[in-house]
């Protein structure tokens, strides 16, 4: 059965995916809770989406890697929405690196950002909702998780944590009546995108958080966003590594 | 103390009828001190503290997102009892079928019971809860004689309508909000058999369901009313009356054996051969409208036919807790639940407004799967819904579908409500706006209730979803 959404949490929520999120909840009359580093942009956003009405949406300002704030602000948050029904992680970076560019920096927090963030702030989540026997976590991984390349290691080790984090914590949780979403998105418009050169089915943040909210009601396991990307996966996955790492892809 | 309430208290809390819960943080304490403890912790920490029985309410009544659920079921013990006066002390958390066993054998029995014996004394007193007599007994708060209240700040005040009529006449209906009861002292009523005597007659509409009960008034302790809401026209809120009173002294030969406890226990079984308990899986196919339609319209026929006039005894127990005779029967609701709304009209409006009521679910297309009259009176409680006159109860199956047309039928019902200076239940209630409950209460009476509350929780830390969707909010 579809579920409702009427309280959400969105942790990287100042742009791209998240915001998008944000924006579409907000406008379906659910009450959001922004996490977001810049201050600037969230307050631009919580303006923007409480314009007019009641305060429906409010921000927090956090960087994931104050990993230590995460329990006290995710009870601040769930007793401020009044309950919890859909936590997304959509916090991430990526930094372009040269092809044989090895910056342990770069890349460590590339990880603290894109995957330790997440289990910081997925743990309380699936915590809480392992108990309750309720709620929907919604992970944005991405393609690029599916197979390590040479572009951007860090980047694709962060997203095939990611992966697996959220698939062992379905594991535990989603007996209960709990889900755990893994979304996979290909090229989304989005800063973390611009500029990048040989970019094909590009879809707006907006079409990416509408299939996503569609996938997350549904509660399905795994969506690549949008779904012609699973046959692309499917291929990546298929070609031998002795092969694969003669492709520079 | 800081930091987040421990996470092995956090649980689902929902209402009776599972189509409103919240998360909550789950408190069970046995003893006075530790009902004082869990008030100091939630003030410690600034969250929301809600008093909470059985969880027998249908709605949102026991309940507080993110806030701390006072669950006192675990202080169910019977203080005292005087089988000379019939004078009871119980904690709250004692249920209905612990007091009734308890009293029974000595000649007594509740003055009001509810339709099920699974709430307990400290919740039906928090509703102020009625029974099939709520037309002569009133509701439970005016068989209370006394009772302990524990205030937001821990303070325990012994409370009686001479003592301080002002708060006693406040805390029954208030739910929770002005204190915990921690004590109680109900006056039993005398009975002189464990059987009753019932008589069933059918009505082929609304009007004739009226004239029924009007006119066992006086003669039949107890008066209920079953409405098959499906058919209009003519055939609009037919139904079957029920009318019971007690044996007289004399009238049961052996008043000994009927008064045991175990005596008035339902058999497990139905027609000797289906267990009770897998009833409920053979109406979940029905539940749904053309099922439910049909077990209606069964229902009346073989009352209209079969059971017109029938006279017979009945115990106590089976009479009276007819919503336990098919043991969690609210599963046929699953997944979506099921909400009631319950509507107290004066008499002369009473017809019109239920009709009218009746009609608005049929437009809706939303036909009330169950559908209870009862008669009342006023009472002298602040927040009462006890109105000269009916109250219609209509049980409504929560379908996602249909949600957001179901809770606008019940803005229309209320509305018809107020309109006719109507009252409302909130303890069968998860959906009423906030306004048309407060529009029932012309007279101040609400704003008695919060200068009141301000005076005794200043911090308002005792709240509940139903508190801040019917009280205060906008």
């Amino acid at each position: 059965m579809a579920r409702r959404f009427e309280r959400a949490l969105i942790v990287g929520a100042s742009s791209g995916i998240g915001e998008a999120l944000a924006r579409r909840l907000a406008a379906d009359g659910c009450r959001v809770a922004l996490v977001a580093r810049r201050t600037e942009r969230l307050e631009a956003l919580e303006t923007a989406l409480n314009e007019g009405g009641e305060e429906r949406v409010r921000g927090w300002v956090h960087d994931v890697r104050n990993r230590g704030e995460v329990p006290g602000l995710f009870e601040e948050i769930c007793r401020w929405l009044g309950g919890l029904d859909l936590v997304v992680y959509a916090a991430g970076i990526s930094h372009r690196v040269a092809f044989a560019e090895y910056d342990t920096e770069k890349d460590v927090e590339v990880l603290e950002v894109n995957l330790l963030g997440a289990v910081a702030w997925l743990n309380p989540a699936a915590a809480r909702f392992g108990r309750l026997g309720r709620g929907t976590i919604v992970g944005i991984g991405s393609i690029a998780g599916d197979r390590g390349r040479v572009g951007a290691p860090a980047y694709n080790t962060s997203k095939a944590g990611l992966h697996t984090y959220l698939e062992a914590i379905r594991n535990r949780i989603a007996r209960t009546g709990a889900r755990v979403v893994t979304i996979k998105p290909g090229f989304v418009a989005t800063a973390m995108t611009e500029g990048l050169p040989g970019l094909f089915w590009v879809v707006s943040r907006e079409r990416a958080a509408e299939i996503i909210l569609k996938k997350a009601r549904r509660g399905v396991v795994t969506a690549y966003v949008p779904a012609r990307w699973r046959l692309v996966s499917w291929v990546v996955r298929a070609i031998p590594s002795r092969i694969f790492r003669h492709l520079r892809v | 103390m800081t930091g987040p309430l421990p996470m092995d208290r956090l649980e689902w809390v929902e209402g009776w009828g599972m189509a409103v819960g919240a998360a909550g943080y789950v408190f069970r304490p046995s003893t006075l001190d530790g009902v004082r403890r869990v008030l100091e912790l939630a003030a410690e920490r600034g969250v929301p503290v809600v008093p909470r029985g059985a969880g027998c309410s249908y709605g949102d009544a026991a309940i507080v997102a993110e806030g701390i659920v006072l669950d006192t079921s675990r202080m169910r013990r019977v203080l005292a009892w005087d089988p000379e006066t019939g004078i009871v002390d119980v904690e709250p958390g004692v249920p209905v079928a612990d007091l009734w066993r308890y009293v029974l054998g000595d000649g007594w029995w509740p003055p009001v019971v509810t339709g099920t014996m699974v709430p307990t004394v400290g919740g039906v007193l928090a509703a102020n809860g009625h029974g099939k007599n709520a037309w002569r007994r009133g509701p439970i708060g005016e068989h209370c004689l006394e009772l302990d209240l524990m205030t937001a700040d821990g303070a325990v005040t012994t409370v009686s309508p001479k003592s301080d009529p002002e708060l006693y006449y406040a805390v029954p209906g208030s739910f929770g909000q002005l204190g915990i009861v921690v004590r109680a002292r109900l006056a039993m009523k005398r009975v002189a058999s464990g059987l009753v005597e019932v008589e069933a007659v059918s009505a082929p509409d609304l009007e004739g369901m009226l004239r029924l009960l009007e006119d066992g008034l006086g003669r039949w302790e107890y008066l209920v009313g079953w409405i098959d809401a499906f058919p209009g026209g003519r055939r609009l809120g037919r139904g079957l009356v029920h009318l019971a009173r007690h044996l007289e002294p004399g009238e049961d030969p052996e008043p000994a054996q009927t008064l045991r406890a175990e005596r008035q226990d339902l058999p497990d079984t139905l027609l000797g051969i289906v267990p009770r308990s897998v009833v409920w899986r053979a109406l979940k196919p029905l539940t749904n409208r053309p099922g439910m339609r049909t077990v209606n319209a069964v229902k009346y026929r073989l009352g209209a036919t079969v059971g017109e006039d029938a006279r017979y005894r009945q115990t106590l127990a089976e009479f009276s807790f007819l919503l336990d005779s098919v043991p969690g029967w609210k599963r046929i609701y699953r997944p979506g639940g099921m909400i009631q709304h319950q509507s107290f009209v004066p008499t002369g409006r009473a017809h019109d407004v239920f009709a009218a009521q009746l009609e608005a679910c049929r437009r809706a297309g939303l036909p009330s799967f169950l559908a209870v009259l009862k008669r009342h009176r006023p009472d002298p409680f602040l927040l009462s819904h006890g109105v000269d006159g009916y109250s219609l109860a209509l049980d409504f199956p929560v379908i996602a579908g249909s949600r957001r047309r179901l809770w606008k039928l019940v803005r229309r019902l209320g509305e018809l409500t107020v309109e006719a200076g109507g009252r409302f239940y909130p303890a069968k209630d998860a959906a009423l706006p906030g306004e048309l409950y407060r529009a029932s209460f012309p007279g101040g009476e609400l704003d008695r209730f919060l200068r009141l509350k301000a005076r005794l929780d200043p911090d308002g830390f005792l709240r509940s979803a139903l508190a801040d969707r019917l009280f205060t909010s906008g």
